[in-house]
């Protein structure tokens, strides 16, 4: 590991380019804004690599107190390294979706773009609690500004939702934040992860960050602002917020309230696990209703996280490994979503499912790959969706059977609206002149898609690349969780059995059964 | 000896005072001609006053070398504070008003003496360890203000606020001083050092209704709900670079006046008079962000987020230690900061014929007319709602983090959450200049003074600003250690 402050310049590199933008024109703006992601991208491929896996927690750590009450305190470990190339995997293809949308105020996107990209690293790299705020409440800015300017017809109404909600979810994690350094005398992350704050604290403390993160993640019943914000963003800006910024909820989670508040994430695991079933039910059942695609996706986006919330809560190693591969997979698979949708709505300017059909006659290169990310959506096999979501729920399966069987009826909603718009869009008869006349995929379009099939692929044929840095972190995080973990129905069975020898054997079939059954059934769902 | 010390201590009283009386003459002799140069040497005073008093930033807090007039008047750090913040705010005043008033052919040689003469109260008020001289320093400062209130002669409005603001003023100073009789009475004392003794003991119901009548004084000059009804009338209708003075200057000498009076007078007694003001900082808040959602006029609107600002500060009081002081003067500093960059800002919204556009409608599409001005004002805005990683952010965040260490948790929740309220209504400023489509009503060019200005303030106010946070935090821990060395 290198003292060079190479996550410094990750964060410093965007902020340059963003000023660079404001002062160029949309052609310059465009070119600075690709070659500040693809130069973040570079650094972020560095990270990786230079990354111990096994090695110590937190590396690249750097510090500087230069400010009063907060330092500047920067270092990752597995779990925010895989959400960092996360961000900057999809940084440039943000860029290119924009490339000929945008066309008003184009420094002005850019630059709001560039700034999102640093406060979205800033908030997976600090290490210290108030920089993680300031990071984190930072974003709403360019946020708000994004979905204002540049949104749909609708976009007044969906950028005050948006800002007002987070806003609201998020001032009261701040003062939870003052008393557990108050409480703590410290503001440094990992420290704080390893406190144990008083139980009748950490209920307080528990509530005031969910209300923080489930506004974020967001969880049913405080998704509305979701649907609203997606629909009037620009394309780019629903891949970001989908992508990444819908993560930092659950990042949330996985770094602050379970590692810091164990006991109160057992109290309150079933109000997660009945907000979770409530929204996979209900938000994949909205979700088949919709006649706008983004609308579509975005209700599926809950649904996803809620698998996510699940899963974290799981408190098995499967449930947070599950999770945090849901979290990687839905932000390429739905950040994907929204670029094939952006795809034809340059085209149409519409998002209207019925104004489509028969795609796959005149866009057959567009088809494959929406059929893909369609595909991975649904979790098949193969596909980066069905390692995570499966994952998740056999984490969950181990905790409560009842959950997970909820649950996994969101995989069967989740195949159920996912087909039918696929069917909607792409099959059937080509039923309108202007539809049927738009061209195939062009060469930036080309060159956005091919990397997020890639990634789905690679993601969903060979995991491992993506579970190995966070092994360490999460087995970590199992042991830190192991103390408070409540007692789940399969644990009830476990009692009856009584010697050890037997005890091994029925968890091995455990991890054995609902394997095959899972897969099964993904099999089953996919045709 | 003892008459040399005490006018060294009081020296940029004397500064004042003297200079104030000079550039009066120079004003009789030369007329208003004169009133650009007399402007010009009313800066040099003040900047003159703020070189004197930096030295007692860091000076000691108590003992011969700050008390002077046999302890009626304190130069320690607390004061300096307060003293630079309203020196900065004066002399920004002075430096915008010139060009608002000659357009209107207002411009007159007293203006600047009137900002001098209300520094040199507002310095005692600041200042003022004894009941009598805070009195002084309040009157002298509020006379100043109604005049300037009323200065634009040929305007209703600005006649009206000088009125308003002279009726209400009066009735507050009445109560204000009734309840220093009833301390007196009560007490046997008017210096804070004796009060502080006195009120030792258990509490008798006539000091408290000293306190209470003192407190609720002086929550009309903080404009502090409930006696925050003059604010956005006197906003509104004085001249814009008044208004700045009144945002800035005035609001600091009276909620660090009201710091010395509850810290130190009221000290020994912090439960007759936290709980109220603990309903005095929600209800602002409160108020200060519902009564701003309705409003069409950008300084009504600024009048109504002071208040919600206010509110603020108060949390800061509440905690009724050193920490919550040291908070409240950082929020303090901020604050100034923000209000100058809010009000030169709005000085700088011109139509094509050069007048003075007010309403926010006229705001709509700045960003596509004005981009460097809408962005300044987005800045403050966001400042203003306490959204990181604007500097406004901090100000808030050291207060709720004293309120926090005081174990005033359900203070601290409900205040924060009520801010979310106030964000609407700055973030629909926001909306205005860059959702909406361009209005095209602000087309007038703005001077280089106010460019300038604009310009130190939005760095002050933006991200950069948060370098400021160690030293500012030293200082104002000083400051705030000041108050809580008592004799």
């Amino acid at each position: 590991m290198s003292g060079f402050p190479i996550l410094s310049l990750m964060l410093l590199v965007p902020l340059v380019g963003a000023v660079a933008c404001l002062m160029a024109g949309r052609e310059g703006a465009r070119m600075i804004a690709l070659a500040v992601t693809l130069v973040d991208l570079v650094l972020g491929a560095v990270l990786w690599s230079q990354y111990q896996i096994g090695g110590p927690q937190w590396q690249f750590q750097e510090h500087a107190s230069v400010f009063a009450g907060f330092e500047w305190k920067l270092g990752i470990d597995g779990i925010a390294l895989l959400l960092i190339a996360l961000t900057v995997f999809l940084m440039p293809i943000c860029i290119g979706a924009s490339w000929n949308a945008i066309e008003k105020r184009a420094g002005e996107y850019y630059a709001n773009f560039l700034i999102m990209e640093t406060l979205m690293i800033g908030v997976f790299t600090a290490q210290d609690l108030f920089l993680f705020y300031i990071m984190f409440e930072a974003g709403l800015i360019p946020m708000y500004l994004i979905i204002g300017i540049w949104g749909g017809a609708d976009r007044i109404y969906a950028s005050y939702k948006f800002f007002l909600y987070t806003l609201l979810g998020s001032v009261l994690m701040l003062i939870a934040m003052m008393w557990m350094v108050n409480e703590a005398g410290t503001s440094d992350i990992p420290t704080l992860m390893a406190y144990s704050f008083p139980v009748k604290a950490q209920t307080w403390l528990w509530l005031a960050f969910f209300a923080s993160f489930a506004v974020k993640m967001p969880m049913w019943p405080t998704h509305t602002w979701l649907p609203d914000a997606h629909v009037q963003a620009p394309t780019a800006g629903s891949v970001i917020l989908a992508g990444v910024l819908l993560k930092m909820g659950g990042y949330g989670f996985i770094r602050f309230s379970l590692p810091m508040f164990p006991e109160a994430s057992a109290q309150f695991a079933p109000l997660i696990y009945g907000l979770s079933m409530a929204a996979v039910v209900i938000t994949s059942l909205i979700a088949l209703v919709q006649h706008d695609m983004k609308k579509l996706i975005a209700y599926s986006s809950v649904a996803h996280m809620a698998i996510v919330t699940v899963g974290l809560f799981a408190f098995n190693r499967q449930g947070l490994e599950g999770s945090m591969i849901v979290m990687l997979s839905h932000g390429i698979v739905s950040g994907a979503l929204f670029l094939a949708v952006g795809v034809i709505y340059d085209r149409l300017h519409t998002r209207e499912i019925d104004r489509y059909g028969g795609l796959a006659i005149n866009m057959p290169a567009y088809a494959l790959f929406f059929m893909l990310f369609t595909m991975a959506s649904v979790g098949l096999p193969g596909t980066s969706g069905f390692v995570g979501e499966f994952l998740s729920l056999l984490g969950i399966y181990a905790q409560s059977s009842w959950v997970a069987l909820v649950c996994t009826t969101g995989i069967i909603l989740g195949a159920a609206y996912m087909l039918y718009l696929y069917r909607r869009v792409v099959f059937g008869v080509q039923k309108n002149e202007d539809a049927a006349a738009m061209p195939d995929l062009d060469a930036r379009e080309w060159a956005m898609m091919i990397p997020l099939a890639a990634a789905v692929m690679w993601m969903g044929v060979y995991p491992e690349t993506f579970l190995a840095p966070m092994r360490k972190d999460i087995a970590g995080l199992e042991a830190r969780l192991a103390q408070a973990r409540p007692k789940g129905d399969a644990d009830v069975q476990l009692a009856a059995m009584p010697p050890a020898a037997k005890t091994h054997e029925h968890g091995e079939s455990m991890e054995h059964g609902p394997e095959s059954h899972g897969a099964e059934a993904a099999h089953e769902e996919a045709h | 000896m003892e008459l040399l010390r005490s006018l060294a201590i009081t020296g940029t009283e004397e500064v004042l005072s003297v200079s104030g009386l000079i550039l009066l003459l120079a004003a009789a002799w030369g007329g208003d001609k004169a009133s650009r140069a007399i402007s010009i040497a009313a800066v040099a005073a003040l900047t003159v006053c703020a070189v004197l008093t930096v030295p007692a930033l860091s000076g000691a807090a108590m003992g011969p070398g700050v008390s002077a007039w046999n302890g009626q008047f304190s130069g320690d750090a607390f004061a300096a504070f307060g003293k630079l913040l309203i020196y900065v705010g004066a002399a920004v005043t002075l430096i915008v008003a010139p060009a608002f008033f000659e357009r209107e052919n207002a411009m007159r040689a007293e203006f600047p003496l009137l900002v001098l003469l209300a520094s040199m109260g507002m310095g005692m008020m600041v200042s003022a360890t004894d009941m009598l001289a805070l009195y002084i320093g309040l009157e002298l400062n509020s006379l100043a203000a109604y005049v300037m209130a009323a200065f634009l002669r040929s305007d209703e409005r600005s006649a009206e606020a000088g009125l308003k603001y002279f009726v209400l003023g009066s009735l507050a100073s009445g109560i204000l001083l009734y309840g220093i009789s009833l301390t007196y009475g009560f007490t046997g004392s008017t210096s804070f050092a004796g009060i502080h003794g006195a009120l030792a003991g258990p509490l008798s119901m006539g000091a408290t209704f000293g306190i209470v009548f003192v407190l609720a004084g002086l929550a009309f000059k903080v404009s502090a709900a409930p006696f925050h009804m003059w604010t956005p009338d006197v906003y509104e209708g004085a001249p814009t670079p008044v208004t700045t003075f009144f945002a800035t200057a005035p609001k600091v000498a009276a909620l660090a006046l009201l710091m010395r009076v509850s810290l130190f007078a009221f000290g020994a007694q912090p439960g007759a008079w936290q709980q109220i003001v603990i309903f005095v900082a929600l209800l602002s808040i409160v108020i200060g962000a519902l009564g701003a959602i309705g409003q069409d006029n950008i300084k009504r609107l600024l009048a109504y987020s002071s208040i919600n600002n206010v509110g603020f500060m108060l949390i800061g009081l509440a905690c009724a230690n050193q920490a919550g002081a040291a908070a409240m003067l950082v929020y303090l500093a901020i604050y100034v900061a923000m209000s100058v960059a809010g009000f030169v800002a709005v000085l700088m919204l011109r139509d094509a014929d050069g007048a003075p556009v007010e309403s926010i409608a006229a705001m709509a599409g700045l960003s596509k007319t004005r981009p460097m001005l809408a962005l300044a004002l987005a800045a403050v805005m966001f400042s203003l709602a306490g959204i990181p990683p604007l500097f406004g952010f901090w100000g808030k965040f050291v207060v709720f983090q004293a309120a926090v260490q005081a174990n005033l948790l359900s203070l601290a929740a409900i205040g924060i959450a009520a801010s979310v309220i106030g964000a609407f209504y700055y973030i629909k400023v926001v909306k205005v200049m860059y959702f909406d489509e361009a209005a095209d009503v602000v087309t007038g060019q703005s001077d280089m003074a106010q460019r300038v200005l604009l310009f130190v303030s939005v760095v002050a106010i933006s991200p950069l600003g948060y370098l400021l946070t160690k030293s500012l935090g030293v200082l104002a821990g000083h400051a705030a250690a000041a108050l809580f060395h008592i004799a």
